[in-house]
């Protein structure tokens, strides 16, 4: 079932908090939601739940519109809000009791549904006793265990990671990966690593405009259209190198790396490739050419470059 | 149908979990007990078989109990931010209003019911008239459901309990006492339009055993006004417009 949001706006009063926004997720695909915080990606998270109304656009779900028939569309959607709500006063059991039997699954299913995902999420131990005396860990799974208890086929997770220590952070991310396979998964997060980890297509968006749509590597590279290369060069006098490079036609800078004796950080003209260029530079020098590693910009820089700008 | 009755059921049962049902039980049955048998104008005071004085001072009893009740019903879900996983269920915000709406009459359901004790012991006493009985409890049916209408709105507009239930008993004030007060001291048409608006006054008619379907239809406006505002300002709180 696949989500298309539509040129999505909001505000609140005067203050545009998601701007003209459109993307398409597709069945089977896993895209992580990135921005600063107050970029808009709860905004837009709540409006595709239909917990919010938008201003202009719409989104579909499978076809239908979340502002046509919101009922119809909540079936198919499993929702893990940013702070995890829950009614701390009951019991895990009882609570995803309540949530299937909201969601519409079939009475004689119920139990053997709850015990699936009670061991699915790692909540076995835990059932009986009430959501308010875990731990913020444990909350986190029951959370995601009531968005997944009628086997939705669109999920949506704001941060699902939050408050989960390195274990079950990893334990998390295969568990949305393996449900990720014939699911449509939309996940925010601001931590770039998991993102990278678990998604497949990457959204940024910043100040509720989508800067940036593509899988991280695709993203690297539009924001990287020069190529840089780490050299190091032995047998040679530090100056000379360092002339000889910068005097090769591709080349457009050429930098001294510190902390290293002789290597160097060569970026090339826009388009251009010099890696060939300092090989047979080394040869007629007589040159040991002992290191040559393309650059690859990490996806921090990227999303700060992204985001930053203005 | 089935929506509703699992909200309401989630509900009914955090009454009981949360202690609530039970301690209002205890002080209704309590307060209602004492002032019914004990003190005051009570039945032997009276000397005769009827349960006026219990449905006078139930009449008080749950004009302070009700918003007690129901201050928590959708405030303490927009506190700690349950409204948005219960909206973004396959549910409107009807089934919500009316989920909830039921669960706190239910409450009252069962409160009244274990009066009962009190109507059997009477009747036993001495020649009771059983249709005024069942107008009178009828009469307080009506009445919880009105001032349950009322709370649930007050508590749609607030996250805080305290300001759900004092804006409640405000409101309830007027119809409780303020517009009978006010339309005694005064003439005219004013006067009786607030005669009509009195909550009392109709009450009173049913406690008498008497059915009029013009109380019964006051009663229900009250409660579908309370309703419908819990619905608008729910339908605006998460905008869509």
């Amino acid at each position: 079932m696949e989500v298309s949001v539509e040129n999505l706006t909001k505000s609140y009063g005067f203050q545009k908090a998601v701007d003209n926004i459109s993307f398409k997720v597709d069945t089977g695909e896993i895209v992580g939601f990135l921005g600063p915080n107050g970029a808009g990606k709860t905004t837009t998270m709540k409006i595709i739940t239909c917990f919010m109304g938008c201003n202009e656009g719409d989104v579909k779900i499978g076809g239908i519109s979340v502002q046509a028939n919101p009922e119809e569309v909540k079936r198919h959607i499993g929702y893990l809000p940013e702070t995890n709500p829950l009614y701390k006063e009951m019991p895990v059991i009882d609570y995803l009791q309540f949530v299937a039997e909201i969601q519409n699954v079939p009475k004689p299913k119920i139990r053997g549904r709850i015990f699936e995902i009670v061991s699915t999420c790692g909540l076995k131990a835990e059932k009986y006793k009430k959501i308010g005396e875990l731990s913020k860990g444990f909350q986190q799974r029951v959370g995601l265990a009531q968005a997944l208890i009628h086997d939705p086929e669109v999920l949506i997770l704001d941060e699902p990671t939050s408050g989960l220590d390195p274990n079950q952070i990893v334990e998390i991310r295969e568990l949305i990966k393996k449900i990720g396979r014939e699911k449509t998964v939309i996940l925010s997060s601001h931590i770039l690593a998991e993102v990278e980890a678990t998604c497949d297509r990457i959204i940024i968006i910043n100040k509720g405009i989508l800067v940036a749509d593509g899988t991280a590597s695709s993203l690297r590279k539009q924001a990287q259209d020069k190529e840089i290369v780490k050299v190091t060069i032995e047998d040679g006098p530090n100056e000379e190198i360092y002339r000889s490079l910068q005097a090769l036609e591709t080349v457009e800078l050429v930098d001294l790396l510190p902390h290293y004796t002789q290597a160097f950080e060569v970026q090339s003209k826009a388009g251009m490739n010099s890696r060939k260029a300092i090989f047979k530079l080394c040869v007629e020098k007589g040159w040991s050419l002992t290191e040559m590693t393309p650059v690859e910009r990490k996806l921090e820089e990227v999303f700060r470059d992204l985001t930053i700008t203005n | 149908m089935n929506k509703i009755w699992i909200i309401t059921k989630r509900e009914l049962r955090s009454f009981f979990d949360s202690l609530m049902a039970y301690v209002m039980i205890v002080l209704f049955l309590g307060f209602s007990g004492f002032f019914t048998w004990i003190f005051g104008s009570d039945i032997f005071l009276v000397g005769q078989a009827s349960l006026q004085s219990f449905f006078g001072i139930s009449y008080w009893t749950l004009f302070f109990f009700i918003p007690a009740i129901t201050m928590g019903l959708l405030a303490e879900e927009q506190k700690s931010g349950t409204i948005e996983l219960l909206i973004t269920k396959p549910v409107s915000d009807w089934q919500i209003i009316t989920g909830k709406f039921l669960a706190a009459f239910l409450l009252i359901c069962i409160t009244l019911v274990l009066t009962l004790p009190y109507y059997i012991t009477v009747a036993n006493i001495g020649k009771i008239d059983h249709s005024a009985v069942l107008m009178g409890y009828l009469g307080l049916l009506f009445m919880s459901a009105a001032y349950i209408s009322i709370g649930l709105f007050t508590s749609s507009i607030t996250n805080n309990q305290i300001v759900a239930l004092l804006a409640a008993l405000f409101i309830g004030i007027f119809f409780h006492l303020i517009f009978s007060l006010v339309s005694s001291s005064s003439g005219g048409w004013f006067a009786n339009l607030l005669g009509y608006l009195s909550l009392g006054t109709h009450y009173e008619s049913m406690a008498r055993g008497v059915i009029d379907s013009k109380d019964i239809l006051y009663f229900l406006s009250i409660i579908f006004a309370g309703l419908l505002g819990t619905e608008l300002v729910m339908s605006r709180r998460h905008g869509s417009t």
